[in-house]
């Protein structure tokens, strides 16, 4: 995270109650007709943050970022920009530069005169801008193709002029939807260390969609995650990836084992899951103590199991298996292990042998343990 | 099979381009270049292939350029061609004025009203052209649904001369080619991307500037269209002028009707439709260029 380079500590507004977020959704709502794209949604969003927005196709992210660019209105609710109603400002005078996610650039345009586009509108020196559309096209890597019509450059290359476009006016926020989709992986990673540079030159604030879960935890500050026009979860990326407040989070953002069964509190409170006749219960970290006998889901994140051929000594949680398959991804391999009961548990393990000599293989029956602190109880 | 294919698909479309176009070019190029003569056809020399070799010599020496010697000595044919060209220029802005906003308002109308909107605009097509411009004269003659409609209103105490005036040639020309200049725009701007618009709204162009920095330059291609189609018939239209126009309005498809079927001069009315085509070649080939240099720029 690019924040925790801050000098003065750790970047966390959302923390501090001093702190007046620069966005505020209150229960804003979209319908489209009688579909309801937003569903009464609640969201601060703080001043230079990188706030991203993650969630299935169609669960309202680009909606959201066009109530934010002044191109739909909210069907209810009201959203707060430096604590003033937006409703009635129009997207020209809003200090919002939006990234498209169909990149819209004008056809008739060369690359140069798309990046100028803004500038010239805007109250810069026309001495300037020739100046600032360069540093844009040097940051993108376009120098080559400033003389080109959009038609006449690649996909990728598209997709970096409508970055550089959006960036060129250093708004106060910017909305990025998809900006580094079709890049490369080493150009996307440039660019979201480029991004991140940017962020912390300019204080701009971020808000942007991404479908790479990877680049969300590299660059975010926070992590919303959407679903169906709600919000499930805002938090940093470690607390979305560690303790994710529902099944659906654990699920979305990476991979996850789950186990379905009823809760159990013992006599200090310690939650556990029962997960089927004559089989020990699961010991897990709970964030809200439910009842006893709630339903229930436990979840642990594969690289959390450790896999090996003798049952360990001193766990609580700890089932055997045969492995069923074996996903080699060259510097980690994902062991997939079925228990009798037929439930296929993830186990994750660092390659640090060559595989010849590795001591177990398909078939091989094997132990799997994790933790008491490992998984999380999720009661929805 | 392929080679029959290819030769079918260029030959159908040149045949055509020969027997209808280039023939007929012909014929009144050779009619052109011949001389008046109180005969049936009315020109002479006419080619008699039975004199042989020597005929077809002697034939082609009594063709000359005469016709076009006198065109150019008579003011009339001159001032004739300008008045047609400013007139067509005129109608052509006046039309794209009306038509511009009317194809802007097609595309921005919600979908499920976009057929409705076409079917009005060509609507006018499904009734006889003259019947439309005799339509016209009813209203706007002295007594004419327009003036009684002022009249009424106390907007004019007397009657307006409209009719047998260049306005009423104006009126009926923009009325005409209006549909003309409204669909090749429509298809421009209907297949512009909103998003387009809202990028350079939020780039921080108001609504208008948006659109004389998008939208415009975007349609470009259906304008220029959209003016050529005008344009070319406009240049040569005979009814609208006879029927709307007054004495003074002087038009050359006027001119060339009366030569032919007033004067009975063929061969001079032939020499003033050559002329006309050229006039109206240069324009088509400038248009073809631009359609060019467009392709192979957006390729
Ligand atoms: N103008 C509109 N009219 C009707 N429905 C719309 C409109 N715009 C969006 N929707 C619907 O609203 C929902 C949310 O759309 P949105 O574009 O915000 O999704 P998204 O999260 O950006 O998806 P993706 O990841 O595929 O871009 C979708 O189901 C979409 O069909
Ligand atoms: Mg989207």
């Amino acid at each position: 995270m690019a924040q925790t380079q801050h000098p003065q500590g750790v970047f966390a507004p959302w923390d501090d109650p001093a702190e007046k977020p620069i966005i505020r959704f209150q229960s804003v709502s979209k319908h489209f007709g009688d579909f309801t794209a937003i569903d009464d949604l609640t969201l601060d969003i703080y001043s230079r943050e990188f706030f991203a927005l993650l969630g299935p196709s169609g669960c309202g992210k680009t909606t959201l970022m066009r109530m934010l660019a002044g191109f739909e209105a909210p069907s209810e609710g009201t959203i707060l920009l430096d604590d003033k109603d937006i409703a009635a400002v129009p997207p020209n005078q809003r200090a919002v530069n939006m990234m498209f996610q169909s990149y819209a650039l004008f056809p008739h345009l060369n690359v140069h005169d798309n990046i100028a586009f803004g500038l010239k509108r805007s109250s810069m020196p026309k001495t300037e801008i020739p100046a600032r559309v360069d540093e844009m096209l040097r940051l993108t890597r376009l120098e080559k193709f400033a003389k080109r019509k959009p038609h006449q450059i690649s996909g990728g290359q598209r997709q970096r002029v409508a970055l550089a476009r959006s960036l060129a006016k250093a708004p106060k926020l910017l909305l990025l939807d998809e900006p580094l989709g079709a890049l490369d992986k080493k150009l996307r990673n440039d660019t979201q260390f480029e991004l991140m540079d940017i962020q912390e030159r300019t204080g701009t604030t971020f808000v942007i969609v991404t479908h790479d879960q990877e680049e969300a935890m590299t660059v975010a500050s926070r992590i919303a995650v959407m679903d169906e026009g709600r919000i499930v979860q805002v938090d940093t990326p470690d607390r979305i990836y560690e303790t994710p407040n529902a099944v659906y989070v654990a699920d979305f953002i990476g991979d996850v084992n789950l186990v379905h069964g009823k809760l159990h509190n013992d006599d200090q409170g310690r939650p556990s899951v029962h997960w089927g006749e004559g089989r020990t219960p699961i010991v897990g970290s709970m964030m809200d103590p439910a009842p006893a006998g709630t339903e229930v889901h436990f979840a642990v994140r594969p690289e959390k199991i450790n896999i090996g051929t003798e049952r360990p000594r001193d766990v609580t949680n700890c089932v055997r298996g045969k492995i069923l398959d074996i996903a080699y991804l060259g510097n980690i391999s994902t062991y997939h292990v079925e228990l009798p009961s037929g439930e296929v548990f993830k186990a994750q393990a660092t390659n640090s042998r060559r595989i010849a000599r590795r001591s177990f293989t398909w078939e091989d029956t094997v132990w799997l343990w994790w933790s008491d602190t490992a998984g999380i109880i999720l009661t929805r | 099979m392929t080679k029959l294919r290819r030769f079918i698909l260029i030959f159908v479309p040149y045949s055509w381009l020969v027997i209808l176009f280039l023939v007929p070019f012909g014929i009144v190029l050779k009619i052109s270049l011949s001389d008046i003569a109180i005969a049936r056809p009315p020109y002479t020399p006419i080619l008699d292939l039975s004199t042989g070799w020597a005929g077809f010599k002697e034939y082609l020496s009594q063709l000359d350029f005469e016709n076009f010697v006198f065109l150019a000595e008579d003011r009339l044919y001159f001032l004739a061609y300008l008045s047609s060209l400013k007139i067509a220029l005129i109608s052509t802005v006046l039309t794209l004025i009306v038509g511009y906003p009317i194809a802007y308002g097609m595309a921005k109308a919600p979908n499920h009203w976009r057929p409705t909107l076409m079917m009005l605009v060509i609507l006018p097509f499904w009734t006889s052209f003259l019947i439309r411009v005799y339509a016209w004269m009813g209203i706007l003659s002295q007594e004419g649904f327009l003036n009684q409609f002022l009249l009424w209103t106390g907007l004019t105490s007397a009657p307006l001369t409209i009719l047998n005036t260049d306005i009423a040639v104006y009126i009926g020309i923009v009325y005409t080619y209006l549909p003309f200049m409204i669909l090749p725009i429509y298809a421009t701007l209907e297949k512009l991307d909103d998003s387009l618009i809202e990028a350079a709204e939020d780039l921080g162009c108001s609504r208008l500037s948006a659109f004389w920095l998008v939208t415009a330059p975007l349609s470009k291609p259906g304008v220029i269209a959209g003016c050529f189609l005008v344009f070319i018939p406009a240049l040569g239209e005979f009814v609208i002028p006879s029927l709307l126009g007054g004495s003074d309005t002087i038009m050359i498809g006027k001119v060339l009707w009366d030569e032919f079927f007033s004067n009975r001069d063929w061969p001079v009315a032939s020499a003033v439709a050559i002329i006309l085509l050229l006039l109206l070649v240069i324009p088509i080939i400038l248009f073809q260029r631009n359609e060019q240099k467009n392709r192979e720029a957006n390729q």
